[in-house]
């Protein structure tokens, strides 16, 4: 799959379900996009490089979301600071 | 004066162990008094609050901590560890209180001057609070806020050619004894393989692509100094093939008391005097030895490698020369439940630089757990999931005796109906008529 194509598929999906949903799992990105997770390790860590999307880590384990989805900023007093 | 009263903290220094109480009250004073004159890039009371937020905690029972968050450095997916407290306004010097991992070096092995020089950085960004080592075995910086990431990031980088660690759902920082640097006992030099593999899989420890974390560790010997074989997703453990190299002289020179047993370790009372029979031979677990002409006999064969009589016998006895290490997979510790010890996946592989036949076995699993393991299930739930012999399948290795723990019990090894000559047909009804389920 192109990048373009792999990250139109997954910030259209994304998106869509933010309204429920604000974190994914890796594995739920390699489903949508269909891939080997190593291929699809490749078009995910380059949407996180271009700013398309961004990592969520609790410590333990890793989680993908859009940037600024989810009530992240505010419940963590980033926007006061900024 | 201290900031915030916590009575519920003092009684904690009360004891007769060493109290981290203690040790944060006195960095906070030192950074309240700040001698050094250090031009403090994070509030100078972060450590009153952290005290305080703690204490907290204790009043109220529960955790003033949230869960996570979104900070780390530029390209990295892990290494950083967002922490928040959900009381800032009380407690504004830990609002943010982030932790950073530093890979630390093979062996950790360090210089007086470079670890100054990470604390003086810690001192002068963040909190001052280190843990020398994590779990993982990485130094940890425990509490900065989200602008001093980037910075400290640059200065460890550029400054002291100092990497980030492991965390997420990522390859944590592999971790080594000192091996053959200080440890005659070492089978491989465990430094070189941490590293050379360290190096080569980059992306798997600063960009998550797991199902949940993932540990390396390297021990030089079966006495297991990292425990790797407790706590590593894959452990290489070092072995050998041939006998153990036996000095008789030495031999009969413990026997006789001129040497010390145990490396003298145990000198701090009068345990009488060395009997090797007692303390060697009789603990041996396959009962491989035996004294025969007033000389020590080891039948290799049946030597599964504890390492006892080496320990008890340094001078007299020493590790085969036909060396290499085993590989485990599936080890894990967690801190609440089900911790599970590794199972042997490769009984013996030459550890010779470039490594590839050890990395064609890790990549393979890998391509296994990533493909098939369920979000956060480490590699030891999948193996139990799907079978020790899926495992074997993926690897490419054959069953060997060497994987199953004794015969006739908990065989995990099965025959396929087409790996026997003519296969084999039963009628269910007619087994099910004899045993029950």
């Amino acid at each position: 799959m192109e990048y373009e194509e792999a990250k139109a598929k997954i910030v259209d999906e994304l998106q869509r379900k933010s309204k429920t949903k604000t974190k994914f799992y890796f594995s739920d990105l390699a489903k949508l996009l269909e891939a080997k997770p190593r291929d699809a390790k490749k078009l995910v860590n380059q949407m996180v490089t271009d700013g398309a999307l961004v990592y969520w880590s609790s410590g333990s384990t890793t989680m993908y979301s859009l940037p600024g989805v989810g009530k992240q900023a505010a419940a963590e007093h980033e926007e006061k600071e900024e | 004066m201290a900031k915030h009263a916590t009575p519920l903290l003092d009684q904690l220094e009360s004891g007769p162990w060493p109290s981290f109480v203690s040790d944060l009250k006195q960095q906070a004073a030192k950074r309240a008094k700040n001698a050094e004159k250090i031009d403090f890039q994070i509030p100078a009371d972060v450590v009153d609050d952290l005290l305080g937020l703690l204490e907290l905690s204790f009043v109220d029972g529960v955790t003033h901590w949230k869960h996570g968050g979104i900070v780390g450095v530029f390209g990295y997916g892990g290494g950083v560890i967002g922490r928040y407290c959900d009381q800032p306004e009380k407690f504004p010097g830990v609002a943010h209180f982030h932790t950073m991992r530093v890979s630390q070096p093979a062996g950790k092995f360090y210089t007086a001057e470079y670890l100054r020089q990470l604390c003086d950085l810690w001192d002068l960004r963040g909190s001052g609070i280190t843990n020398m080592h994590g779990s993982t075995g990485d130094i940890i910086f425990l509490g900065t806020t989200t602008p001093q990431l980037e910075e400290v990031f640059f200065e460890l980088t550029h400054k002291f050619n100092q990497d980030l660690g492991g965390s997420g759902s990522n390859l944590r920082t592999p971790a080594d004894c000192i091996g053959q640097a200080r440890c005659e006992y070492a089978c491989y030099d465990t430094q070189n393989l941490c590293h050379t593999l360290t190096n080569e899989y980059q992306d798997e420890l600063h960009r998550p692509a797991f199902p949940y974390k993932f540990k390396f560790k390297f021990d030089g010997c079966p006495n297991c100094c990292v425990a790797s074989i407790a706590r590593a997703d894959m452990s290489f453990i070092g072995t050998w093939k041939d006998d153990i190299k036996i000095d008789q002289e030495a031999v009969q020179a413990y026997i006789g008391g001129e040497i010390a047993p145990n490396a003298n370790d145990h000198n701090g009372r009068d345990w009488g005097k060395f009997d090797i029979q007692k303390e060697v031979i009789k603990l041996c677990p396959t009962a491989c030895m035996w004294m025969e002409g007033g000389k020590l006999k080891i039948d290799t064969r049946e030597c599964n490698r504890c390492m006892h009589c080496i320990n008890v016998m340094p001078r007299a006895l020493r590790i085969g020369d036909d060396r290499g290490l085993s590989i485990l997979a599936g080890a894990k510790a967690p801190i609440l439940d089900g911790a599970q010890m590794g199972s042997l996946l490769v009984p013996f592989i030459p550890a010779e630089e470039p490594y590839d036949e050890i990395k064609e076995v890790i990549e393979s699993v890998w391509d296994w757990w990533m493909e098939e393991g369920k979000n956060r299930e480490r590699l030891g739930e999948l193996i139990k999931r799907q079978g020790f012999q899926k495992l074997l399948e993926v690897t490419g290795i054959e069953p060997m005796p060497q994987h199953v723990k004794e015969p006739r019990s908990n065989p995990y090894i099965f025959w396929k109906e087409e790996e026997v000559e003519g296969g084999w047909t039963r009628d269910i009804t007619e087994y099910r008529k004899h045993h029950q389920r």
